[in-house]
């Protein structure tokens, strides 16, 4: 027998089927289809962990997914290890290691308990107010004692070795829940011919048959009942029946998340199954069948471990076959819990009384107490109960007052009645509406197009619950456009057990003593007294007195917390409770695994990493890579011995004596092609592009409507009616994007297509005073003499047998040449050109010595040198701009007073008058470094590198008015020292630009 | 996520497909070069942002690649109607229930 | 006069082979693309030049017997696929106003096949790829997890995932993690 506790010929587990686990340091034993919760109960156990705020014992309160207090610490190994599962939920497998939390050293003696004693300095509120001041104390004392001392479990450290898998999933019904309504729904919309899903969280359907044993439906039993109709549904085509499956999120339009368990359960999962799936469901029509969540008695000392709903033991009992204890107390407002008593009592276990607050219960239920010898104490209350680390005895009297009793327990289950689960339909933006006469919120109007049935939607006869779910479900097969189907009949079905009787708030135990300890909310250790303080100190909205009091704010979202939280605040408010109004209920219904939200985004799919047709040859040549945006480009290519710095001066110097060759993939490149392309092109780019012949190229800018610089490149004129558009890296999808903005819905009489092609060609820049040398062997069909082919023109033929636009271009100052071939070709050419280069001395270089030789010539780019608020006249680029254009994008804005004022900060070159110092990027500038701080910036510094080729530091920078400053100093204020700036033009390298034509 | 019906697709499609692209209804000046700085200021910079009714660009960026124009409900996040570019403006009516719908259409 | 090797072309994904049970991942061969923009009114001389109706419905795709295939993008955006002919070629002779443009390398695919074909794409992709609203011969372009791709659904158990070059490498990837979870 596993457990002491187990009861034999009772619950539905096979005894047989043993398991071991660990529970801290002890190995227990478990049988197949245990939760840890039921497994620990077998072996005697309750006191499963220590309080939030308070460090007291806590055991069970639930079976199920509402449970607040019996979280732990549940791993198969070290890196396998997941703090706060909730015992009640989490099934026992063979080799599970368990551990309890919050608690130290010990679960039995703990430190932290000197919180409870303490505890009338921990009432609500009192972070808030204690740890005031002084403000630097909380940084490094408060929060760092408070965090250490509160909180739950402790995370893992190591990465999580598991993998999660999404799956979209399309249907026309979900229905959400698999009780005995769920069933009927789903089985009804499948007969109708609609695809259906259909989710429970728990490993098996059946719901609230887990523990009503006395139903029948069709005429067997409602748990055969519900397993019969799984079994049908599992083998029609159109289902898919998922259990271990919490639905956590209800988003707009019916698009529901789903996170199911995959391995949880299992001692040895198959390495290959994922450890969950993330279910992202988008139903036409949702079934809520979500049931309802029995809510705790509040009253004195309501927490000892041992103290538990009634359905719960009702629960361990007829599916799990084990007693919560030996001699049981019952402590109720509702009926249901007198059928709980029932099924203990008739299992052999004592229940020394039945106390119900009612003063006149059914007397059905009182005759039926009777006759199994069971003392009834109607119009009483448990006013308080004792025992450390379990519970010992409850203390009753009449709710009106006078003498009071003591009865010895080793347990109490309690049931102030049944809250309905409206947290996916709230979730759906449906506002619950309070039931005057059921004292309850119930759904209201349907915002999405879904219906709640059964508990959830207050439905309380068995029979006709489940008769009106099977008509939902037919109808949202309906609604969903299946025509195919047939209709599907519910059975007759009915039960003993009761739902009847209810009460919110606190109860006669509560009292108003301010010492008193009548838990609300479990989790978050939030007392009946608390709410009170917050409402006495002013919170009079709900949503006030939730986050003062943190009630409902745990994991748990207050399950069995809200309504008596708010039935509190109600009456310390003398306010009707719908007036007071209910907390929105939010995602995830239950907490959610980080793994299953990012599921396939991690490692190497965490962002898609994008590489150039080179990328190979260039990392076997050493190259360091940097990422610009998502891809990665070759930095510099360090070679035996060489620093960054040593690497780039090489590549710098090499290129302007020899040659280089760059690989300028990344570019981005659109084909405009129509008989419009040239008038759709001058209204997108500054210049003009009427007289470009074809077989030249040009630099162009391109604006935003306000007037500021957006993009540039270099554009080619392929024919008469195509152009071949250049964009930075990182601007080619928004300048795409922009251009068929315009294109689509201002310009769409224009005659022109836009089409990506940045990764149809591979671009291999070769640039420097052999670059023609290197090219041109390779070249068929191209005369590339400077006459015949002179900078910045394009030629279409051949390199190395493949096609080939080849642009005499320059972004160095050198000669040179960018060679655009199919991208499936450029490994290859780029290995023949490299052949050839480096024969002739030239070398590879990356985008630092690119930035450093651009700089050098003072080209700009668009991002560094400019930042979004510069026009071309600041850049110094106002010859790029077309006078005589009627129209082009930014035109209107360029013209705005504040862009055409003076004081504006201008495009320069910036000198330091120590030759080897290298300014930093973005340092301020001064005119006056002796003002007294804050000092008046007058500009900044954009780009800056040290240029070997210069034999001195060169920078850019943007000063206010700063083209009339030539020749001036400037000064660059550091932490540690202040440097002198000469401002100079822009171009420091062969001003004449007689390079470009060598 | 949303579900936005394309109208060059005909078919309603996860919102991951879309850009919003901004508010609809405001053209381009023909003679942009020639407005007032104020008509300028009113064409570039001033955006209506109701709480309500919208008119808004969305781009099926990552199906049909089409620009169009929708009516949404800010406050319910509801599509009320989704129609092409170039256009002219669906006026559209705020029933009993609160719920919007395109002014005339069969209820 | 240096030698004038003919460069060869090396495929994005040339060598990669995935799947699990229930699907197999593999690159497709190289091909032809053309991406052809025009006003759907001149499809019938389009059609013509290359020898298939060009669909003119959202998702369509049409197929001939050479194996040339394509596929509506959008209303004026064609993409065409050819592993043997040359639809550049074939368009250069029609005087209808269009746009041709060789994307040939711009692409490259991933064949995804078997009987967990549609689940391993659906993974990650947010739009229904089921039978009753993709049967066989829908395509369309879409998002796959962070990257945009265009799904084809060559046969019952068979896409074809259509996706940039450099994006290759994540689209491999991700069906790969998708797969391996095709049979859920």
């Amino acid at each position: 027998m596993s457990g002491a506790n187990r009861i034999k010929g009772k619950g539905r587990l096979t005894p047989a089927k043993t398991l071991r686990f660990k529970f801290d340091n002890k190995i227990l034993t478990a049988v197949q289809g245990d939760t840890l919760a039921s497994a620990l109960l077998a072996n005697g156990i309750h006191l499963t962990g220590r309080s939030f705020k308070y460090h007291r014992p806590r055991g069970m309160l639930s079976a199920g997914p509402e449970e607040p207090n019996a979280l732990m610490d549940v791993g198969r190994d070290a890196v396998r290890r997941t703090p706060n599962i909730r015992a009640t939920v989490q099934e026992v497998y063979d080799g599970m290691q368990t551990r309890s939390q919050n608690r130290w050293p010990s679960l039995a003696f703990d430190v932290g308990g000197l919180n409870n004693l303490a505890s009338p300095f921990f009432a609500a509120g009192f972070y808030y107010k204690t740890f005031m001041w002084p403000k630097a104390a909380w940084k490094k004392i408060y929060e760092p004692v408070i965090r250490a001392a509160a909180g739950l479990g402790v995370s893992p450290t190591e990465p999580d070795p598991d993998h999660y898998s999404n799956h979209f999933a399309h249907c026309d019904v979900l229905v959400i829940g698999g009780g005995a309504t769920g069933l009927s729904a789903a089985l009804a919309a499948a007969h109708a011919g609609a695809e259906v899903i259909l989710c429970d969280e728990q490993p098996e359907t059946g719901g609230a048959f887990h523990h009503e044993t006395d139903a029948t439906v069709g005429g067997q039993s409602g748990w055969d009942w519900a397993q019969k109709v799984t079994a049908e549904l599992r083998a029609m085509d159109n289902v898919r029946v998922l259990t271990r499956t919490t639905a956590f999120g209800y988003q707009a339009q019916n698009h529901v998340g789903l996170v199911e368990r995959v391995t949880e359960h299992l001692a040895n999962p198959d390495p290959s199954l994922p450890r969950e799936r993330l279910w992202q469901v988008r139903a036409r029509q949702v079934v809520i069948a979500t049931g309802a969540i029995e809510r705790h008695m509040v009253f004195a000392n309501n927490d000892r471990p041992g103290i538990m709903l009634a359905s719960a033991a009702r629960t361990y009992l007829n599916h799990f076959g084990v007693t919560v204890g030996a001699k049981v107390g019952v402590y109720t407002a509702c009926d249901s819990a007198w059928s709980a008593a029932f099924d203990l009592k008739q299992a052999g276990v004592s229940i020394p009384a039945i106390v119900d607050v009612r003063p006149d219960p059914d007397p059905a239920l009182v005759a039926r107490a009777k006759e199994l010898g069971i003392e009834v104490l109607a119009g009483q209350a448990v006013l308080d109960t004792s025992g450390k680390l379990r519970v010992k005895s409850m203390k009753v009297g009449r709710t009106s007052g006078g003498s009071t009793r003591d009865i010895p327990v080793d347990a109490l289950i309690m049931s102030a009645g049944w809250t309905p689960s409206v947290h996916m339909y709230s979730q759906s933006r449906g506002k619950v509406v309070w039931d005057e006469e059921s004292q309850r919120f119930l759904p209201g109007r349907n915002v999405q197009d879904c219906v709640s049935v059964g508990a959830c939607n207050g439905d309380d006869d068995l029979g006709d619950a489940i008769a009106a779910a099977a008509k939902a479900g037919h109808e949202a097969a309906i609604a969903s456009g299946s025509q195919a189907g047939e209709a599907w009949t519910a059975p007759d079905a009915e039960t003993q057990t009761s739902w009847a009787g209810s009460m919110m708030g606190s109860a006669a135990g509560a009292g108003a003593d301010t010492t008193v300890k009548a838990f609300v909310d479990f989790q978050n250790d939030v007392t009946a007294k608390d709410i009170r303080l917050a409402v006495r100190e002013g919170m009079h909205s709900i949503e006030h007195v939730k986050r003062f009091t943190t009630n409902g704010m745990a994991t748990d979202q207050g399950k069995t917390s809200n309504i008596h939280g708010l039935a509190i605040a109600a009456e310390m408010l003398d306010k009707p409770l719908p007036q007071v109004g209910l907390t929105t209920f939010r995602s995830p219904y239950t907490p959610v695994t980080f793994g299953a939200i990012v599921n396939h985004s991690r490692g190497d799919l965490f962002d898609p990493t994008r590489r150039t047709p080179m990328h190979g040859w260039e990392e076997a040549h050493g190259a360091v890579f940097e990422d610009v945006g998502q891809w990665k480009r070759a930095w510099y290519y360090p070679r035996a011995g060489e620093d960054m710095h040593q690497a780039v001066n090489r590549e710098c110097r090499t290129v302007r004596d020899v040659a280089g060759m760059f690989d300028a993939t990344t570019l981005g490149k659109i084909e405009v092609v129509g008989p419009d392309a040239a008038q759709f092109l001058n209204l997108m780019y500054t210049n003009s592009w009427d007289k470009l012949e074809p077989g030249r190229c040009k630099y162009g800018i391109m604006l935003r409507e306000d007037g500021f610089i957006y993009d540039d490149g270099v554009v080619g004129r392929m024919a008469e009616d195509r152009f071949h558009v250049t964009t930075t890296t990182g601007g080619a999808p928004r300048v795409m994007h922009h251009m068929e903005d315009y294109l689509q819905t201002e310009f769409p009489h224009l005659k022109v297509w836009l089409t990506s092609t940045t990764e149809q060609w591979a671009v291999i820049a070769v640039q420097g005073p052999k670059a023609r040398e290197i090219v041109a062997p390779l070249v068929e069909d191209i005369d590339m003499s400077n006459e015949a082919m002179p900078h910045m023109s394009v030629r279409v033929g051949k390199i190395c047998g493949v096609p080939t636009r080849l642009f005499r271009m320059s972004f160095t100052g050198e000669a040179g040449y960018e060679v655009n071939v199919p991208a499936d070709y450029g490994e290859a050419v780029w290995k023949a050109l490299w052949q050839r280069a480096e024969a002739l001395g030239a070398c590879a270089y990356g985008t630092e010595t690119m930035h450093v030789l651009r700089a050098e010539k003072g080209y700009i780019i668009v991002g560094q040198d400019t930042d979004g608020t510069v026009t071309p006249d600041d850049a110094g680029l106002n010859w790029a701009v077309a006078k005589k254009k009627p129209d082009f994008v930014g035109i209107r804005g360029m013209k705005r007073p504040d862009l055409v004022a003076s004081g504006r900060k201008q495009l320069v070159g910036l000198a330091t008058k120590d030759p080897g110092i290298v300014l930093e990027e973005g340092a301020q500038i001064v005119a006056d470094p002796n003002q007294t701080v804050p000092m008046t910036m007058i500009g900044h510094v954009t780009s800056s590198y040290w240029s070997e080729n210069c034999g001195r530091s060169i920078a850019m920078g943007v000063v206010v008015d700063g083209r009339a400053l030539m020749g001036k100093t400037l000064y660059v204020p550091m932490p540690d020292k202040t440097i002198e700036v000469e401002v100079t033009d822009t171009v420091f390298i062969d001003k004449e630009g007689v390079r470009l034509n060598g | 996520m949303l579900l936005i019906h394309c109208p060059y697709c005909q078919e309603e499609r996860p919102e991951l497909e879309f850009r919003n692209t901004g508010e609809a209804h405001i053209e381009r000046p023909k003679d942009i070069a020639g407005i007032s700085d104020e008509e300028f200021e009113k064409f570039f910079f001033i955006r209506a942002n109701p709480k309500g009714v919208t008119y808004e660009r969305w781009r099926h960026i990552h199906g049909c690649a089409r620009f169009f124009n929708a009516v949404r409900d800010t406050v319910s996040d509801r599509f009320v109607t989704t129609y092409k570019a170039g256009e002219p403006r669906v006026e559209v009516e705020r029933g009993d229930d609160g719920v919007l719908t395109v002014k005339g259409a069969a209820q | 006069m240096a030698d004038i090797a003919h460069a060869t072309r090396t495929e994005p994904l040339a060598g990669r082979i995935g799947g699990a049970a229930g699907v197999a991942l593999t690159p497709a061969a190289p091909a032809n693309r053309v991406s052809l923009r025009a006003d759907p009114a001149d499809a019938k001389a389009l059609s013509k030049a290359l020898g298939l109706e060009l669909p003119v419905t959202p998702k369509a795709s049409a197929r001939n017997d050479h194996g040339r295939l394509v596929a509506w993008l959008g209303p004026d955006e064609w993409l065409i696929i050819d592993e043997n002919g040359n639809p550049l070629a074939d368009l250069e002779k029609v005087t209808a106003l269009h746009s041709a443009v060789d994307i040939s390398h711009r692409n490259t695919a991933i064949l995804v096949s078997g009987k967990g074909a549609r689940a391993t794409v659906q993974s990650g992709c947010p739009q229904n790829l089921s039978d009753k609203v993709f049967p066989v011969g829908s395509a369309t372009r879409t998002v796959m997890g962070k990257i945009e791709v265009v799904i084809l659904r060559t046969a019952e158990n068979e896409f074809r995932v259509e996706c940039w070059r450099s994006f290759s490498d994540y689209a491999f990837g991700m069906l790969s993690e998708a797969a391996k979870d095709c049979l859920a």
